[in-house]
């Protein structure tokens, strides 16, 4: 039975809110560190590797302060992985949001809702370009002071009401509105993970030739501006940083053209090899 | 030629509204951001906390000053908290700060919003414990409790007792006085006060807090910025008078 990347996903977003609840929670701990302490924003792997939220980081130094060392190393070493294995892999694979909006999309589908208001998907650059400006102005963190990932995440982890309303607010707007309206639209973290993968090395590898632009691809995709077939034809992978690798069309593409790959190797390497 | 400038207008008043549409939306939410931070002057921080303003640039919202507190005393702020959400504090009534010799909070900050500068639980300053209510306090009414006294990690420093003479009857009044000075504001008084409603509270030194223009002398037993009363310059007949004026004119003998 092939590995599916949904169940793998859900696994791994599962995984990380497990160790943060029970480091937190339980007193979860190895050799008497805390085994994952923190939550997404910012967090310590056994007491020793820090892990933080690069754009929280660089909200920081927005509103003119220097964060202490362990959020500039952390936000350093998140921002080095996720350059390599591709920025919104965050959205699809870690980011608990994530679940509450492919839910949302899926009823939406299933109940044949009408698409509601629609905004552009370039907000979410301006809100980015907001959230930097705004702290600038005030001299607070001006998304993470209101962000509904964060109010979801640091819920499940410590509890409290504003992650159920945060989770029912994206729900109900994306499963009555438009799915995607928060992650694909709207989420300045997204549209910072997008600028951190554009050089990534894992990839959806595109193979022209096995493909037969049946387009159900297009159909799961949540962001499908990114299969540009044309131009993935070019390259042989999916370029765009918006893609989440959330790998629902190698799952469904009949014939195997869409899959994923580590540094993928452009056409005219391909077809070279096989001459 | 009427179509391309039919096309300009159109992309012109698109654009304005785009423009007028982040400005406006841009401006509700720096609006929001403020309300949100005026919510705090109530707030009290975990040890070393930074300055209120710098710590809410500052803190990350992580939570591991909460997972750090074996007292469970620190909590992350949630909707009706009236605090900026997801910033940690403490409710003294409810569970003060037993001021940890190794100060685990301060250990556990990632982000620089409690200065790992502060390495004495001596040292921290979360507020400022004040005899709030004078008429309620059972000291005040004669009465030998002094468990804030005798409660106060810093007994002797902290919290003092200052004997009192009482008009109606032989028994002085024992009170209770805390000094700013050596009071960290962990609000341990608070918790064991013994009335319905603590006499005794912690607010955030701002609030609690008045000073003292430079330009006041106080007497010699509270020494003013000055440093007191001048000894009188006996060489010059009058400048034992005059000390106060000694930049200003001559006085007449």
């Amino acid at each position: 039975m092939k590995a599916r990347p949904l169940w793998m996903r859900r696994g791994l977003q599962m995984t990380m809110i497990a160790l943060f609840i029970v480091s937190s929670r339980f007193g979860g701990k190895v050799g008497g560190a805390a085994v994952l302490a923190g939550d997404l924003s910012a967090s310590r792997i056994l007491g020793m590797v820090p892990l933080a939220d690069p754009l929280a980081a660089l909200q920081i130094f927005a509103t003119g302060r220097l964060p202490g060392p362990d959020v500039l190393w952390g936000a350093a070493l998140v921002m080095a992985i996720y350059s390599v294995i591709g920025g919104r892999v965050f959205c699809a694979w870690v980011c608990p949001v994530n679940i509450v909006s492919d839910a949302a999309g899926w009823a939406h589908r299933r109940l044949g809702m009408r698409r509601g208001a629609t905004i552009p998907r370039s907000t979410r650059w301006w809100v980015l370009g907001g959230s930097l400006v705004i702290s600038a102005v005030m001299g607070l963190s001006a998304f993470e002071f209101v962000s509904p990932v964060g109010m979801v995440q640091r819920g499940l982890v410590f509890g409290g009401r504003a992650a159920a309303v945060a989770m029912g607010g994206i729900f109900l707007a994306e499963f009555l509105q438009l799915p995607g309206l928060w992650c694909s639209r709207l989420c300045p973290l997204g549209a910072f993970y997008s600028l951190v993968g554009r050089r990534a090395a894992w990839k959806i590898r595109y193979d022209p030739l096995s493909c037969t632009h049946c387009g159900e691809c297009k159909v799961v995709c949540p962001e499908p501006q990114v299969l540009d077939l044309g131009a993935a034809a070019l390259t042989g992978r999916v370029d765009s940083s918006d893609c989440t690798q959330c790998g629902r069309c190698t799952e469904l593409c009949p014939e195997g053209s869409l899959m994923y790959a580590w540094r993928p190797p452009s056409v005219a390497a391909v077809s070279k090899e096989k001459s | 030629m009427a179509a391309r400038s039919e096309s300009r207008r159109g992309f012109l008043r698109g654009g304005l509204r785009g423009l007028g549409g982040a400005l406006l939306a841009g401006a509700v939410w720096a609006r929001w951001l403020q309300s949100e931070s005026r919510a705090a002057p109530f707030a009290l921080r975990p040890p070393g906390a930074v300055a209120e303003a710098d710590f809410l640039a500052q803190c990350i919202k992580c939570g591991q000053c909460v997972q750090a507190c074996p007292f469970d005393t620190l909590r992350l702020a949630d909707l009706g908290d009236e605090i900026p959400l997801g910033t940690p504090f403490f409710v003294p009534r409810e569970v003060p700060c037993y001021l940890c010799e190794d100060l685990p909070c301060v250990g556990a900050c990632p982000s620089g919003a409690l200065s790992p500068s502060v390495q004495d639980p001596a040292e921290s300053r979360m507020g400022l414990a004040v005899l709030v209510d004078h008429e309620t306090c059972l000291s005040y009414n004669g009465l030998r409790c002094e468990i804030c006294f005798r409660q106060c990690p810093l007994t002797g420093t902290a919290i003092t007792i200052e004997n009192q003479a009482r008009g109606r009857s032989r028994h002085a009044l024992f009170l209770p006085q805390v000094h700013s000075e050596a009071c960290t504001g962990c609000g341990v008084c608070e918790k064991v006060c013994p009335l319905d409603e603590a006499a005794i509270r912690v607010l955030p030194t701002e609030l609690a807090q008045g000073k003292i223009g430079g330009h006041y002398e106080l007497g010699t037993e509270n020494p003013g910025p000055r440093g007191g009363f001048a000894e009188p310059d006996e060489s010059r007949p009058g400048a034992a008078m005059d000390y106060l004026n000694s930049t200003g004119a001559e006085v007449e003998p």
